[in-house]
């Protein structure tokens, strides 16, 4: 009774979009697919959506082969990054669309209709024209209408990423909300991001996807705690880890002609060089820390980005507060030992400061 | 500034009015004119310069034994011809470029834009290229001189007006409308019907409006491909012009063959300028 893939490929061109995709999503569960842009998502979506045929692999879903069932047989829903409506109909009749199509009775497509642009926070509008609504309604109709389905597959391809700040903290509420109370226990959502707060927020089963293969599948805590590579790493912090190439000798931790304490997780290690991992956030300003020249400073929202500079190695770290900086400034910083990452020289995770490893 | 920038656009476009308008308003008050007006020089006003005459417009209905031209059996032929024509052109046109527009073809190295080209290129000789195979290929099929022999080359001719238009116009609507659609439980037809289809209503108008033109006002062809039993409205009018040019009955059907056409325009417009046609898809 689940949706179950098995090595899902799809080379329309030179470049594989999916390669070898293999999962098994549950009903009643929510699965987030995290990677960056054009790393598959969307190609995945489609695929399961139906709009897209792999070029070898197969899917099950409730026992049938799903791929030979046709897009419109499929009872599914989708909303898109882009606000997708119809713009010859209005809020209502939007909404009412796949209802009528499935010639439910007028009187359970009002109640429905009803139902569903209230839980979105749109009653009130139902005469409105589409393209009378700022953007944020207009994805918020979409939704509307893909929630009044009732379906048993809940696609959401980035839904929040054409929306600006204030409107995408506002719509993830709901969208937990939603997840939370309104979602039937024989449905499965999938919702793609590329954004790892999301993601974690969310807090469903997590898919690292990168150029159309599949990188590691576990809990959101999993994967921040214990990203199985560098890539993963990469692709589920923002700003992306810290990557720096390091060694150990005697007991300390040598990069840049910086030494540091060995942590007490790594003193199993093996390699004699590894990749050091460290997120941003574990790098503080300290006046007894090391030497960095700043190459830039951002500032979004209340904290300030600095990228900085030492030798050939290049680091981000992310200060909870606004600060101003000169490029060619130099600072001092320190690192947070305890949570240092090590990956091996293939990129994979040696250790992790909450014991996973995957070598 | 300000002041002097208004001043030259309302001149400029008072000018251009009176350029447009001028030859509409010349040939109104020759249609009312007889022999003698038209004649003895140069006259404006009807009443004043000259006589005004009901004589040019009655030829027109008269039939010819009684020395009339009859252009009324024309007139419906060319109506005929040129809404059934362009109809079959838009529908056909329509269906295609929504294949050309969404569906990958692929035979050889033919590919979609190929195809689209291939449309268009009918356009691309002059219509005296055409004429030859044209003549050739009725007289073959025995059409020749006959309305459905009419309406099929010129259904040859406007269907690449209607792809050209609509596929450009397609190609402009997301590909993720029809997704939605097929995904609330649409098949491809009815994703096409129900929400392509509606939302692009002022492509089928543009495309509607170029076939009608260009149907309308076709001489050539059917100059080339009718003989006795059929006449088009521009090849009656021609035939008009005998040992001495009739001006007023001249003048007077070229009004009554243009009437249809502003009439379309009007109503285009009209739709046109309702606001809620264009922008439809952010």
């Amino acid at each position: 009774m689940n949706l179950v893939a098995e090595n899902l490929s799809y080379k329309p061109d030179e470049q594989f979009h999916l390669n070898e995709v293999s999962f098994k999503f549950e009903k009643g569960n929510i699965y987030t697919i995290l990677g960056r842009t054009l790393s598959g998502k969307t190609t995945l979506l489609k695929t399961i959506a139906g709009l897209l045929t792999p070029d070898t692999g197969a899917m099950q879903f409730e026992d049938k082969d799903f791929l030979k069932v046709p897009v419109w047989e499929r009872n599914i829903a989708m909303v898109y990054q882009q606000f997708i409506n119809y713009p010859h109909l209005n809020v209502f009749e939007n909404v009412a669309f796949p209802l009528k199509q499935r010639k439910v009775d007028d009187q359970l497509i009002n109640d429905e209709v009803t139902k569903s642009l209230k839980s979105v926070g749109l009653e009130g509008y139902e005469t409105r024209k589409i393209q009378e609504l700022s953007g944020g309604q207009q994805q918020r109709v979409s939704l509307a209408r893909s929630l009044v389905k009732n379906a048993k597959i809940l696609l959401l391809d980035e839904p929040l990423v054409n929306l600006d700040y204030k409107l995408r903290e506002q719509l993830r509420e709901e969208f937990k909300n939603i997840f939370s109370q309104g979602l039937s226990e024989d449905s499965i959502v999938v919702f793609s991001t590329t954004d790892p707060r999301e993601a974690m927020e969310i807090n469903g089963e997590v898919i690292v996807l990168d150029e159309g293969k599949v990188l590691q599948v576990g809990s959101a805590k999993e994967i921040f705690e214990n990203p199985k590579t560098l890539k993963v790493a990469e692709i589920s912090n923002d700003p992306p880890m810290n990557i720096l190439k390091a060694s150990i000798e005697t007991n300390k931790i040598k990069f840049e002609e910086i030494e540091v304490e060995l942590p007490n997780h790594l003193s199993n290690l093996k390699e004699k060089n590894f990749n050091l991992g460290i997120r941003a956030s574990d790098i503080k300003l300290s006046d007894s820390g090391f030497e960095f020249e700043v190459e830039l400073a951002e500032i979004s929202g209340s904290e300030t980005l600095l990228h900085l500079k030492r030798g050939n190695s290049r680091i981000i770290i992310s200060i909870e507060e606004v600060l101003n900086f000169n490029i060619h400034d130099k600072v001092k910083i320190s690192f947070n030992i305890s949570k240092i990452y090590a990956f091996n020289e293939n990129g994979v995770l040696s250790s992790s400061p909450f014991g996973g490893s995957y070598v | 500034m300000g002041k002097l920038y208004k001043f030259l656009k309302y001149f400029f476009i008072t000018f251009w009015a009176v350029f447009v308008v001028a030859p509409f308003l010349w040939a109104l008050t020759t249609s009312f004119k007889d022999f003698n007006s038209v004649n003895g020089g140069a006259t404006y006003i009807p009443w004043v310069d000259f006589e005004p005459k009901l004589e040019g417009w009655r030829v027109l209905i008269k039939s010819p034994a009684n020395g009339g031209v009859d252009i009324i059996e024309p007139y419906f032929n060319s109506l005929f011809v040129t809404c059934t024509a362009s109809l079959i052109s838009i529908v056909l046109g329509t269906l295609s470029a929504y294949a050309l527009s969404r569906f990958t073809f692929k035979a050889g190295f033919v590919k979609n834009n190929d195809i689209t080209f291939f449309f268009i290129s009918q356009r691309i000789m002059p219509p005296i290229v055409l004429s030859i195979p044209f003549f050739l290929f009725l007289g073959a099929i025995s059409l020749l001189d006959s309305l459905i022999g009419l309406i099929v080359v010129y259904i040859v001719l406007l269907m690449p007006i209607a792809v050209w238009i609509m596929v450009d116009f397609f190609n402009k609507v997301p590909r993720e409308i029809d997704e939605t659609a097929l995904i609330d439980g649409c098949n491809p037809y009815q994703a096409f019907f129900k929400v392509v289809l509606p939302n692009s209503i002022p492509g089928l108008i543009v495309a509607g409006m170029f076939c009608i033109i260009f149907g309308w006002i076709d001489f050539f062809f059917a100059f080339i491909l009718t003989f006795t039993e059929v006449q088009l409205l521009p090849v009656k009018i021609v035939a008009l012009n005998s040992s001495i040019t009739p001006w007023w009955s001249l003048s007077a059907s070229a009004l009554v063959s243009v009437a249809p056409l502003i009439i379309v325009a009007f109503i285009v417009e009209r739709y046109l300028s309702k606001g809620n046609l264009s922008g439809a898809i952010k």
